[in-house]
Formats: structure tokens, C-alpha cells, sequence
């Protein structure tokens, strides 16, 4: 059974100069302990999505259509008293820029036990703190550094506080948010193995946001690619690497750069990102895309299913 | 071209130590060795990579060079004249040849200025020609950065501007002036990566068409590779590998570069 299923999420923010349409008609579902990551260029919805599943949209936000199920309750439902039990609870996030997201005047241990007091009123302060300290284990920081400031951690040991604290009222979905944007390759490699160790030992789902294509590829079990509000292409992360169908999944693929291949001149092309206060009736990918037709911009696109698992969003992929 | 015979900028056994300021209730001042005696050679035209992790002294090397810091020991020479103690005139006339492109253009770049503000800025610093001149001058550099038609681009401000749009603006700041030797640090860690191979195929274009010289800092061997003729991989302040791309990336003869190339991601299938 699904932990969590959104079905034809649509969100939108009221901007000066109209409504901005972040989400259009997003559908997914997440098994239990299994992974999902949201590969797209910045703006194009994947952390509004995020902060659609924590309840977090900022004010000027609304979500226009659609279900999150998780659990089989929607969470759109719910009012904010009952959202506030299931945030951090059973959903967690690891924010993006793990620099910004600790409070520079608390110490570390005691930013992520009041986490967890805030979550469980009969935990002594003491049993908080034994806590804190397994979960500093768990994510590899070493004890002793519990009581130190975040100006005292490195990048690296800042994004496993910040993962510390996602992890630390037991949630069973954690939504990783460019969880490795800031940091180099060697700690990048540190952090997604650790968040992978985790996942295996607890069982947690998790769903990756990310602009990078290969980090999901190292994670996670199936990936969705989006575009301007919209998922292009989803399916089991072989079937998209192998054999991606989507214009604009190929080119992202086409444009990472890997040690193993030969060097080929990658032809790179910024498109305008299409205006997604007015869109147009056509498929929004259509003025970047190299194999369009004539009718690609008339009319909008439709789902083509490759496998059972496997969907494109395109006429070209028929 | 690029000319192997033709050293640009050489530094020899440059070393650099930064020391934290003794706090109030911690006594003890602490040493931190940035690079130690760092030699070098960068030839003429090359798109030279400099790799390593944060921390390893890679930034430090780049703004050594820039002369926005000092070295504590050691030379620095641009084509065979000893720059490292230059000051005033010199060091002003240093400055048009040698210019930098910052990791971050989302703070590299005055919120204040227009986009012309911004690009123009260094003409005015060096006296270089009048306001007809100089409009032309900033029309070139953007339309070299690919944004064009220039004139669209004169009044914006940064912050109506995308990040990558930003990068170039940054970029074409650099280039204004027709320097002989760019450092451009990280330029694409704050970029996605559809973007961050238009920024590497512009710089890639300008070099091509201005013959100049590339340092090109970053965290990533693959974008070294896609970029760069030569490569130097630097760990805790000391050059542990230098060769050129290809072979590096092939033979990787130190533990380090080898530890480089495998934690880089990779598909599995």
C-alpha cells in the first residue's frame, strides 16, 4: 500500500502580476521505505511541492486542485492543529542550505531536542538529550560536539545536524530538499550514503528534490523529471536512465558531464522559461524542444505510457 | 593559440598562512596553513583547472593570484616580471589584465547597479575611452556572454535577473576590459546544471576568441575535464597531482585524485 499518494496536485501563488501557476496537475505515489526523487530546473515546482507535503506554503500561496494521501487521510483536508501533529512527527524535512537553516545562537544538541520536546510532551529533558545523542551517531558526528555552536561545523557536519533533527521524532517520510546543493563531491558522497544507510536501516521513504540528475540517480528507486509546473516523465529510475523518452529528460541526461565517457561538446541552450501566469494550451516545453511539430503547440499533451511503470508526457513518445 | 613555450603566470614555492584572531576568553591564536610552497606554471591560452575540495586552498590560490591577498612567502610572475610586491601604478595596471569572476553572482553583483552600471564600471576605473566608446564596449562583452540584443539588458537590475543570467552579467564584467588572464572561481556552483554547461560552453567560446587564459577553479573533475587542457589537484594546501585531463582522469597517480574521481556520482547502469 501507498504511504503517500498525491493525485493531480495543482498550486499556484497570487503574484502582482496574477496568478503564478507553480503546479500543475502533479501525480505520484510513494511506497513505504522506498525512494522518489523530483529532477528539475530551479522554478519549476519541485520544492513548492515540497513545501505543499510539509504544509508549509507561504501565505500567498493556494493549492487550486488535488489530493495528498498520506496515510489515506489528505492532508489538505486537515486544519492546521492537525497538520501540526503530523509535521516533523511523520513527515520531516531536510531543508535546502543547511548553513542558514540551524539557529546560530543555540547550541546544536538543544536545537533537536526541542524537536523532540516540542513533539512529545512526557520526555524528560534528560531522555531528550540521550536522544540527541544517538541520533548524533546515527548521522556520524561525533558525541562530543553536541554542545558546540553551528559556527563550529564545517558544511558537511551541518547538513548531518540538519538530517539529526529530521530524523528525530521517528518520522516515516523525510522530503530532502537539494540536501547537497552547498557541498563538494567527496562530502556530497558522505551525505547521500549516510541519508541511504538510514533509509535501509529504518525504513524511511524519502523523496529527493534536486537539479542534479545523477544525485537521484545514486538514491533513488523512482525518479520524476519535471518542467515549467509539470512531470514530464516518471518511472523506475533504470527505465529513465536507459531509456529516457521524454525531449527534455534526454537533453538534461545529455548534459551531465561524467568521468566515464569521452568528452563531447554538450550543445546547451537556455530557453525562456515559459510564462506560467498565461500558459499556453500547448505542450509548455514546446519552444525548447527539438522534435516538435506544428500541432505540439495547439494542443496540450498527453500521458503515453511506455511500461506499466514508465510514462512520458508527450506526443512524440508515442 | 595556445602556446606551451609561453609561461603567463608562474608562482614559485608560494606559501600562505592565515591566523585566527586570538579570541577574548580563548587565548590562543590558531595557525591555519592555506598553501604550502605552491608552485606553478600557467602557459599562455591554456584553459587551466585547479581541483580540490572545500578547504584545500583552491580559492586562496585565485585571489593569490588576482593579488587580492598577500603572499607570506614566495613569488608570483606574470610573463617573467615579479608582480608579488607590486603596488600603486603597477599594481593598477596589474588589474587591467588580470580580473576575476566570482563563485556567487547573486553576490558578486551590486543590487544597486543597473546591468550597464555594473559592466561599465571597470572602464571608468580605467579611464578607457568616452561614453560613446564605452557603450560599445558593453554592448560586445554581453553580446560575447550571449545575451543579446545587448540593449534589452542595459537598465535591469540583478534582481530581475535569473541566476544564470547573473553568471553571464558577471562574467561580461570580467571581460569588459580584455584581460589577459581570468580567474573564474566555482562560476557554476550556484547553478543548475543545464546552465552551468551554457556558462562553460561561453567561457569556453570567449577563450577561443580572445586567446585568453583560464584559471578555472572547482570542486568537480568532471567539469575540469569538459573544460580545461591542463589540471593540478590540490589537497590541504599542496599540489598533489598536475597533468593534463585526460591522463589525470585516466591514471590518477595520487590516493586523493582517486578518491576525487570515485566519490564523483554516477549512474549505476
Amino acid at each position: 500500500m501507498a504511504l503517500l499518494t498525491v493525485k493531480n496536485l495543482s498550486v499556484g501563488y497570487h503574484t502582482r502580476k496574477g496568478f503564478l501557476k507553480s503546479v500543475q496537475g502533479v501525480s505520484f505515489a510513494l511506497d513505504q521505505g522506498k525512494s522518489l526523487g523530483l529532477v528539475g530546473e530551479s522554478g519549476c515546482g519541485k520544492t513548492t511541492i515540497g513545501m505543499a507535503l510539509m504544509g508549509l506554503l507561504p501565505d500567498n500561496a493556494s493549492v487550486t486542485n488535488g489530493e495528498i494521501l498520506f496515510e489515506d487521510q489528505d492532508l489538505l483536508k486537515m486544519s492546521k492543529k492537525e497538520i501540526r501533529q503530523i509535521r516533523w512527527k511523520k513527515i520531516a524535512m531536510i531543508f535546502q542550505a543547511a548553513m542558514n537553516a540551524l539557529n546560530p545562537v543555540h547550541r546544536v544538541s538543544e536545537q533537536i531536542s526541542e524537536a523532540i520536546l516540542a513533539h512529545d510532551a512526557d520526555i524528560s529533558e534528560e531522555a531528550a538529550m540521550k536522544q540527541v545523542e544517538s541520533l548524533f551517531q546515527l548521522v556520524g558526528i561525533p558525541p562530543d560536539r553536541m554542545r558546540d555552536y553551528p559556527h563550529h561545523y564545517s558544511g558537511g557536519m551541518k547538513q548531518r545536524a540538519i538530517i539529526a533533527m529530521a530524523l528525530a521524532c521517528h518520522p516515516s517520510l523525510i522530503i530532502a530538499d537539494e540536501p547537497t546543493t552547498a557541498l563538494d563531491v567527496i562530502v556530497q558522497e558522505q551525505i547521500l550514503s549516510a541519508i541511504k544507510d538510514l533509509q535501509n536501516k529504518l525504513k524511511i521513504s524519502v523523496i529527493f528534490i534536486s537539479h542534479d540528475i545523477a544525485v537521484v540517480a545514486d538514491v533513488c528507486d523512482n525518479i520524476g523529471i519535471m518542467f515549467a509546473s509539470q512531470l514530464v516523465e516518471y518511472g523506475r529510475i533504470e527505465e529513465v536512465f536507459h531509456a529516457p523518452m521524454h525531449p527534455y529528460t534526454k537533453s538534461l541526461l545529455a548534459s551531465y558531464l561524467t568521468l566515464d565517457k569521452d568528452v563531447v561538446q554538450v550543445n546547451s541552450y537556455i530557453g525562456k522559461t515559459p510564462d506560467l501566469i498565461n500558459p499556453t494550451t500547448g505542450c509548455l516545453f514546446c519552444e525548447r524542444c527539438s522534435v516538435a511539430e506544428a500541432t505540439c503547440s495547439l494542443r496540450a499533451p498527453e500521458w503515453v505510457n511506455i511500461s506499466l511503470t514508465h510514462k512520458a508526457l508527450c506526443y512524440q513518445c508515442k | 593559440m595556445k602556446d606551451p613555450n609561453k609561461v603567463i603566470i608562474k608562482l614559485e614555492n608560494i606559501s600562505k598562512t592565515f591566523r585566527t584572531r586570538a579570541s577574548l576568553f580563548k587565548g590562543d591564536q590558531k595557525e591555519v596553513m592555506a598553501l604550502k610552497q605552491v608552485s606553478l606554471n600557467i602557459y599562455r591560452g591554456e584553459i587551466f583547472g585547479l581541483v580540490g575540495e572545500s578547504g584545500s586552498g583552491k580559492t586562496t590560490t585565485g585571489r593569490l593570484i588576482v593579488k587580492l591577498e598577500e603572499p607570506d612567502d614566495g613569488k608570483l610572475l606574470l610573463d617573467g616580471n615579479d608582480i608579488t610586491k607590486i603596488k600603486g601604478k603597477a599594481l593598477k595596471n596589474f588589474r587591467r589584465k588580470v580580473q576575476m569572476i566570482f563563485q556567487d553572482p547573486y553576490q558578486s553583483l551590486n543590487p544597486y547597479f543597473s546591468v550597464y552600471d555594473s559592466v561599465s564600471e571597470p572602464l571608468v576605473v580605467h579611464n578607457v575611452g568616452n561614453s560613446e566608446i564605452r557603450k560599445d564596449m558593453v554592448r560586445e562583452s554581453l553580446n560575447s556572454v550571449g545575451l543579446a540584443p545587448p540593449d534589452d539588458f542595459f537598465y535591469r537590475y540583478p534582481h530581475q535577473m535569473s541566476g544564470g543570467q547573473r553568471q553571464r552579467i558577471a562574467i561580461a564584467r570580467a571581460m569588459v576590459l580584455k584581460p589577459e588572464f581570468v580567474v573564474a572561481d566555482e562560476p557554476t556552483s550556484m547553478l543548475d546544471a543545464s546552465i552551468a554547461i551554457h556558462i562553460f560552453n561561453i567561457l569556453s567560446e570567449i577563450q577561443k576568441k580572445l586567446n585568453v587564459t583560464f584559471l578555472f577553479i572547482t570542486h568537480s573533475l568532471a567539469a575540469a575535464r569538459y573544460l580545461c587542457d591542463r589540471i593540478a589537484v590540490i589537497y590541504k594546501g599542496e599540489l598533489v597531482e598536475i597533468g593534463s585531463a585526460e591522463n589525470i582522469i585516466q591514471n590518477p597517480s595520487h590516493p586523493y585524485t582517486r578518491a576525487l574521481i570515485n566519490a564523483h556520482p554516477r549512474f549505476r547502469f
